[in-house]
């Protein structure tokens, strides 16, 4: 299907480096949106590393995925912190008008919407990442304000 | 020659709330109006004003503005630096132009703080090393590497008693002494900065305002025990953290502050970053060693502990970002310096990041041995809309859970020991009395269910049952059995789980289920929500279901 040369050449730019694997996956990922089986292949070819063990570390951070996500990742907190400043209302405002649950994408692939542990943003609480952009003191109307941007740049981008 | 310097104050929390695109604009307009000759905009690390929105401070003018947005840029420009005119609608703070007034002392929190760690923090460029050389750094890395042994480093540290930042308050100077004593062709210094632990952001600010003190202290530290590697942890999700540290090191390499023969010693030294890949776990030592590694983040065995068997088998040093940063003051100031801060049996400061329901959250920095009423009422300002308090949780999510009659406890870490609770990370949440308890266990427990790395069964199984109860609970469908199921699940993960996760995610359930039976009773039993968050279905309503 993809060309996946570029794993290749990505595992060459870390010959240097002690124990580059989560470095691997991180540009790789970046590289072809995610890390789905014929990608794990090819890395674990590259690396000389066991495909279970690539597989492990692949899924076992929250960064990195196995599946095409949309073109903005929304990740919401929803920790102690964010809880009491009513994080979950400000969730549910955007699964309303996203139209869609947690660990979903909308139809268009544009937004995923997902869980984030604690981005140390506390003191502006509640919060949420948007790629790698972080918003907060947010309310429910907030939310939706900044999403509703997100999608008219996505829409010209197009 | 500027006029004028203009400070921006650039950390997570103030570009949450716009602070980039205030400064973009401010640089593009004073572009327009030909003014870039004469003001100069600084970036600065954290304020320690957080709830104002975006902050600007206007040197020697000595004025503050507060909830400034790209909306009021041209008008400071035309009114203020072209006039000379003080926009007053904006001003948070203001003294009189000749007056040398530190940052800090506007910050409202000031009175009882005291700053060693965050000396810098807001005070300096953090992206300037010549601002950090001028505010005495690295003085205490040159003094060490030309008029001090190794072992008289080491000395200064353990006679100091400082102890981890990290959450564990292991004495520094012991930890060291078992790196130093192993022989070894190769070891290494670890700074911990996967600080994930919720309501903590301490080390963030550290890193974002004040970089290089990490590096003196990471250097220090290798000095000490005779290292010549170190590696800094960053969780993937700090880019700015990751990006100012990266600039650091550059410099400081640059500078022949990391590198080879650093002055002109025979010690040699040097740091590269590894980033997080979004893992809590991942703040335990081992867990962390095996990431960087490389592999899963998943806790070894200990002992060997980390200091004789540690990063691909060698002997290292792992430490807390807030440790390494008191280093370099502590090796300059001395060690009964030190003590005399805080209390005898933890001396030093410490830095708590206050969160939840509090009208001024934020970072301070306090002497050990201040009360939870100091805190959250003196320098937090106390609770917003009038509500009563709750609870406090001290620690993070897995910390100890503090009520009103704990309010007037000098804090240490033997008192809080003693009530079952411990200082953690430092971060200190505030709970007001709309919040429901059930409700706040139920997120606890959300939070270890979706950490615990799997690895071991009581804790990976015994967080997902705890979940499931409290679902229950919260939903009107428990029983008061259920009560008694929580506590066996709890205790058994106190004293069975693998790691520090499953062995502290039971603290906060008991200390909740302690203080607030009642309130768990009341869910199971009469199906009430005191605080009406949770959607209790009635006995009719699930037997029609
Ligand atoms: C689940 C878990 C998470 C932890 N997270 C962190 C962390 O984010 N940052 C940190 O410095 N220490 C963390 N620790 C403590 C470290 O294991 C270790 O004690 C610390 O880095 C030692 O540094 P110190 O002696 O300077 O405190 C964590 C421990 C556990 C059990």
């Amino acid at each position: 299907m993809s060309d996946l040369s570029r794993v290749d050449k990505i595992v060459a730019d870390y010959k240097e480096q002690k124990t580059p694997l989560i470095y691997i996956l991180k540009d790789v990922q970046a590289e072809y949106g995610h890390l789905n089986d014929e990608v794990l292949t090819n890395v674990a070819k590259a690396t000389n590393i066991p495909l279970s063990e690539v597989y492990g570390v692949a899924t076992f951070y929250s960064l990195f995925t196995t599946e095409q996500k949309g073109k903005h990742i929304v990740r919401c907190c929803n920790n102690a912190p964010c809880h009491v400043k009513k994080s979950k209302d400000v969730l549910n405002k955007i699964k309303e008008y996203l139209g869609i649950e947690v660990g979903e994408t909308t139809p268009d692939n544009v937004f995923t919407l997902e869980f984030t542990s604690c981005l140390g943003l506390c003191a502006v609480a509640p919060v949420m990442m948007i790629d790698d952009e972080v918003y907060g003191n947010l309310t429910p109307e907030k939310a939706v304000a900044i999403l509703k941007d997100y999608k008219l740049k996505g829409v010209s981008n197009a | 020659m500027h006029r004028l310097h203009v400070l921006v104050a650039m950390d997570s929390h103030t570009i949450a709330q716009g602070a980039r695109s205030v400064r973009d604009t401010l640089v593009k307009e004073l572009a327009l109006a030909e003014l870039t000759d004469e003001v100069k905009v600084v970036e600065t690390g954290s304020l320690g004003i957080y709830n104002k929105g975006v902050v600007l401070v206007i040197f020697p003018d000595n004025v503050y503005y507060a909830n400034v947005t790209v909306l009021d840029v041209t008008e400071i420009i035309s009114e203020h630096f072209k006039k000379g005119r003080v926009v007053d609608r904006l001003i948070y703070k203001q003294a009189p132009a000749d007056q040398d007034i530190k940052v800090d002392e506007l910050d409202p929190r000031f009175g009882k703080q005291q700053r060693v760690v965050l000396k810098n923090a807001g005070v300096i460029d953090p992206e300037s090393i010549e601002e950090y050389i001028a505010h005495d750094g690295y003085e205490a890395l040159g003094k060490a590497l030309t008029e001090q042994k190794p072992d008289q480093v080491l000395a200064i540290v353990k006679d100091s008693g400082i102890q981890g930042r990290g959450g564990a308050f292991f004495p520094t100077g012991v930890k060291w002494g078992f790196t130093a004593k192993t022989q070894s062709d190769v070891k290494y210094i670890i700074c911990n900065a996967d600080e994930g632990e919720p309501g903590t952001f301490k080390d963030r600010l550290i890193l974002e305002g004040d970089p290089h003190a990490i590096i003196e202290g990471m250097a220090l530290s290798g000095y000490a025990v005779g290292a010549s590697r170190g590696f800094i942890y960053i969780r993937g999700e700090y880019k700015m953290s990751i990006a100012r540290m990266q600039r650091a090191i550059e410099q400081a390499r640059e500078h022949g502050l990391l590198g080879n023969n650093i002055f002109d010693s025979d010690f040699d030294f040097d740091i590269e970053i590894r980033e997080g890949a979004g893992a809590y776990v991942c703040g335990e030592e081992t867990a962390l060693i095996e990431s960087i590694e490389g592999k899963r983040g998943e806790p070894r065995d200990k002992p060997p502990f980390p200091g004789v068997v540690g990063l691909w088998g060698k002997p290292t040093v792992v430490n807390n970002v807030e440790t390494l940063a008191n280093l370099p003051q502590i090796l300059l100031n001395g060690a009964g310096w030190y003590k005399k801060l805080g209390i005898p049996d933890n001396p030093g400061t410490k830095v708590f990041t206050m969160v939840g329901n509090i009208n001024n959250p934020g970072l301070i920095e306090v002497p050990m041995g201040i009360t939870l009423r100091e805190i959250i009422y003196d320098i937090g300002q106390g609770i917003p809309d009038g509500k009563g308090f709750l609870f406090a949780q001290l620690g993070g999510t897995t910390g100890g859970i503090l009520t009103a009659k704990h309010l007037d406890l000098p804090l240490s870490v033997s008192s809080l020991r003693e009530i079952g609770a411990g200082m953690g990370s430092g971060a200190l949440l505030v709970v007001d009395d709309s919040q429901c308890v059930v409700d706040m266990v139920k997120n606890f427990v959300e939070f270890f269910n979706h950490e615990s790395c799997g690895k071991c069964t009581l804790c990976r199984e015994g967080t997902g049952r705890l979940l499931e109860i409290l679902e229950k609970l919260s939903a009107g469908k428990g029983s008061v059995k259920d009560l008694s199921l929580i506590k066996e699940l709890s205790e058994t993960m106190m004293r069975g789980a693998f790691c520090g996760l499953g062995q502290a995610a039971p603290i906060p359930i008991l200390g909740c289920l302690r203080y607030f039976e009642q309130e768990f009773i009341r869910h199971a039993k009469d199906k009430v929500c005191r605080a009406g968050v949770c959607h209790l279905e009635t006995a009719a309503e699930i037997k029609a279901a």
